[in-house]
């Protein structure tokens, strides 16, 4: 199952080293990292989804952050009310013919076309992981050419 | 100020009085200003063995040991030793040079990434880049070195760090914020441990190196007594808990006394201190203990129910906890029943060896324990003589058995010994060895002339990698693949060193040669020609129940 972990850590070099060593090191599957400063410049934010079989696997995986000596917060999101967001960018092929269908497919979603070069257009989402599904569904009949996803963010209330 | 000298008055701040280590081309400046100061400093002849020195003084003294090794191949040579005491929770503070801050990451001559290195395998380590940050750097590494569950921290600093000025702070107190080791556990969690002692009728207690980390050695012997449970314990927890005492089961594992494991697999109350549940101590994990609720006591959260399901977790120092339990516990348990069923199994299963007309391993070890009346700090090497030493001498005092146990590294004893000995002069130290270990670190034989460090050292030498052979023996049908081993003359060796040395090929002259030797104001080395295919029993073969063992008596 996988779960959203957020880490608040000492905005130092080394410090995200620290963090995927010990993914590494301990046999743990990241599905996605995103890392970056806050308000406070000297603390960093990382949203980190985690593969964990098991509750004591998950638990072990905060303990073990935990107890790096850079990291100042470990929050499980798994049972908090939080919100979570990912953004993607989408190469798909376009044409003069499909540039009305194609915008009709993004029209329900926070999504819009923001270049189009030759034959392909590179199509912006941002959402939770149901509606980034959702939209990736619709696209599939434009022909997918490409595809990066920032990872997961998540925010506690 | 300069850098160099901020370091070293950072180390006087810091209380270092002992430094092991090795010059070179990045530490020149720091050597440079050690050149002046009061230290004892320690050149050993291979960075290794000042790490492991660095550790041995750590654990006979309770107190951070400090290495120093320049960047490149001086760093990385401490690396084996820094990530032992990793793995024994050992605090010690390893400073490295590094080239110049303009020239890392541009493969410079002698360069190595030794953040990155020592990254897994230490508690915590820095790259010092800015001269303002050093002394800081240096009292946060001992502060961590030494605080919660210890450990090694690395601090790598750039030459012309070294050469910089600077004004000389020193900050009055420290606020990690990410740092806040618990050392008082939870009121509630103690509680409902109180409640499963009263009620147990067969309480035992686990304990583990934390019981020596903590300093926590005569509450524990209060606690087992008040309670009437047996004490079992690790490698690590050797002298924690004295080993003539009634209620001593001695060690438990895969070479642990038969009685230990089996008292084990009775119990209906097992209690842990400051011990992890390492496989060497569990044997098949889902076989362990299948009778008894857990109780277990561990300043590391993350050794909590990370190898073995545990009904009371209580975090924080085992001193701490073990006093507020004795405070809690209001109605005892009846163990009385239990203590004569573990008399009974102490009887049945006896730890013995077959004597005989060559020199036995055991047999040396108990005349070290004798000659030296069980009062000196033995180190090990890894290996047969290792659990030799650890199953053989009647140890009574915390810090008085410093052994590789985690990483199980061979070539340890040696300079450990000689760390051990630099921390305690008063203290005879002897290091268990084998014939394939003391080769891996004998060139601190010179160390020890030149800086009169009055180790003994015990070979017990069977012409093989003895573990390993025993393994081979069991488990691979007798086929020796290369674990038959040469050496030098030993004797001459340690006499080409300076050293003293003497060889036993008979029984009889075992314990004259340990007298002697404590007599030697030198360092002595002793080759115990020993029987070459005995073997360690009991053993619990890898991977089975700890109960289901195999070989000698037991």
């Amino acid at each position: 199952m996988k779960h959203t972990i957020s880490v608040t850590v000492e905005n130092k070099s080394g410090v995200l080293a620290r963090v995927s060593n010990l993914f590494s090191a301990r046999g743990y599957n990241i599905t996605s990292l995103a890392v970056s400063e806050t308000l406070d410049p000297t603390v960093s934010y990382m949203t980190i989804v985690v593969e964990a079989k098991d509750e004591s696997i998950l638990e072990q995986i905060k303990k073990q952050l935990n107890k790096l000596i850079d990291v100042i917060t470990v929050t499980d999101f798994t049972k908090k009310e939080h919100a979570d967001r990912e953004m993607i960018l989408v190469k798909v092929s376009y044409s003069s013919g499909n540039k009305s269908k194609l915008t009709r497919a993004l029209d329900k979603y926070v999504a819009k076309i923001i270049q189009q070069k030759g034959n392909s257009a590179i199509i912006e989402i941002v959402g939770d992981q149901g509606q980034i599904a959702a939209v990736l569904l619709k696209l599939e009949q434009f022909g997918i050419k490409d595809l990066v996803r920032t990872g997961r963010v998540a925010m506690q209330y | 100020m300069k850098g160099a000298d901020i370091i070293v008055k950072s180390l006087k701040n810091a209380g270092v009085e002992v430094i092991f280590g090795y010059p070179g081309g990045s530490v020149l400046p720091l050597f440079d200003s050690l050149y002046d100061a009061d230290f004892k400093f320690i050149l050993t002849r291979h960075e290794q063995g000042a790490a492991h020195a660095a550790d041995g003084y750590a654990r006979a003294t309770g107190r951070a040991g400090v290495c120093i090794a320049t960047s490149g191949p001086g760093a990385t040579n401490l690396v084996t030793g820094i990530a032992n005491a990793y793995m024994d929770s050992i605090p010690i503070v390893a400073i490295t040079g590094q080239v110049k801050t303009c020239l890392i990451g541009n493969d410079a001559f002698q360069e190595a990434d030794v953040t990155g290195i020592t990254r897994p395998i230490s508690k915590h380590n820095y790259l010092v880049k800015e001269i303002k940050d050093l002394s800081t750097t240096i009292k946060e590494a001992f502060y961590i070195a030494v605080s919660g569950r210890p450990g090694p921290v690395v601090i790598d600093i750039p030459v012309d760090i070294q050469m910089q000025d600077a004004e000389f702070l020193w900050p009055e107190v420290l606020n990690i914020r990410s740092y806040k080791p618990v050392y008082f556990g939870h009121p509630g969690q103690i509680k409902k441990a109180a409640k499963l002692i009263s009620k147990a009728k067969k309480p035992l207690i686990y304990s583990g190196g934390g019981i020596i980390t903590s300093g926590a050695n005569l509450l524990l012997r209060e606690f087992a007594e008040k309670i009437q449970a047996p004490v079992t314990w690790t490698l690590m927890g050797i002298g924690g808990f004295p080993s003539v005492h009634p209620l001593a089961l001695g060690m438990l594992g895969m070479h642990g006394t038969a009685y230990a494991n089996h008292a084990i697999m009775e119990s209906d109350l097992i209690i842990a201190v400051g011990a992890r549940f390492d496989d060497r101590v569990t044997g098949r994990i889902d076989s362990f203990a299948p009778n008894a609720k857990v109780v277990h006591i561990d300043i590391d959260p993350s050794s909590i129910s990370k190898n073995f399901r545990v009904d009371v977790p209580i975090v924080g120092d085992a001193k701490n906890i073990l006093g507020e339990l004795l405070e809690q516990i209001k109605i005892l348990p009846d163990s009385s029943a239990w203590i004569k069923e573990v008399e009974s199994l102490k009887k049945k299963y006896p730890l013995k060896y077959k004597e005989g007309d060559k020199v036995k391993p055991q047999y040396v070890v108990e005349q070290i324990d004798q000659a030296t009346k069980g009062e000196a700090i033995i180190t090990t090497e890894v290996g047969q003589n290792q659990m030799w030493a650890a199953q053989w001498y009647k140890y009574s005092h915390p810090h008085t058995f410093i052994s590789s146990g985690g990483l199980g590294t061979m070539g340890f004893g040696f300079p450990a010994a000689m760390g051990a000995k630099m921390g305690c002069p008063e203290k005879t130290v002897f290091d268990i060895a084998g014939d394939g270990s003391i080769q891996m670190n004998i060139q601190e034989l010179a160390t020890c002339v030149a800086n009169k460090i009055n180790v003994k050292i015990a070979i017990l030498n069977n012409g093989y990698l003895g573990m390993v052979r025993q393994w081979q023996e069991l488990f691979y049908k007798k086929r020796y693949a290369y674990t038959r081993i040469s050496g030098p003359d030993f004797v001459k060796l340690a006499e080409s060193y300076g050293a003293a040395g003497i060889r036993v090929t008979k029984k009889e002259d075992v314990r004259p040669a340990i007298d002697k030797a404590l007599k030697i104001d030198n360092t002595v080395l002793i080759d115990f020609h020993i029987e070459p295919e005995e073997n360690v029993y009991p053993m619990v073969p890898a991977g089975e129940a700890i109960n289901r063992m195999i070989g000698g008596m037991a």
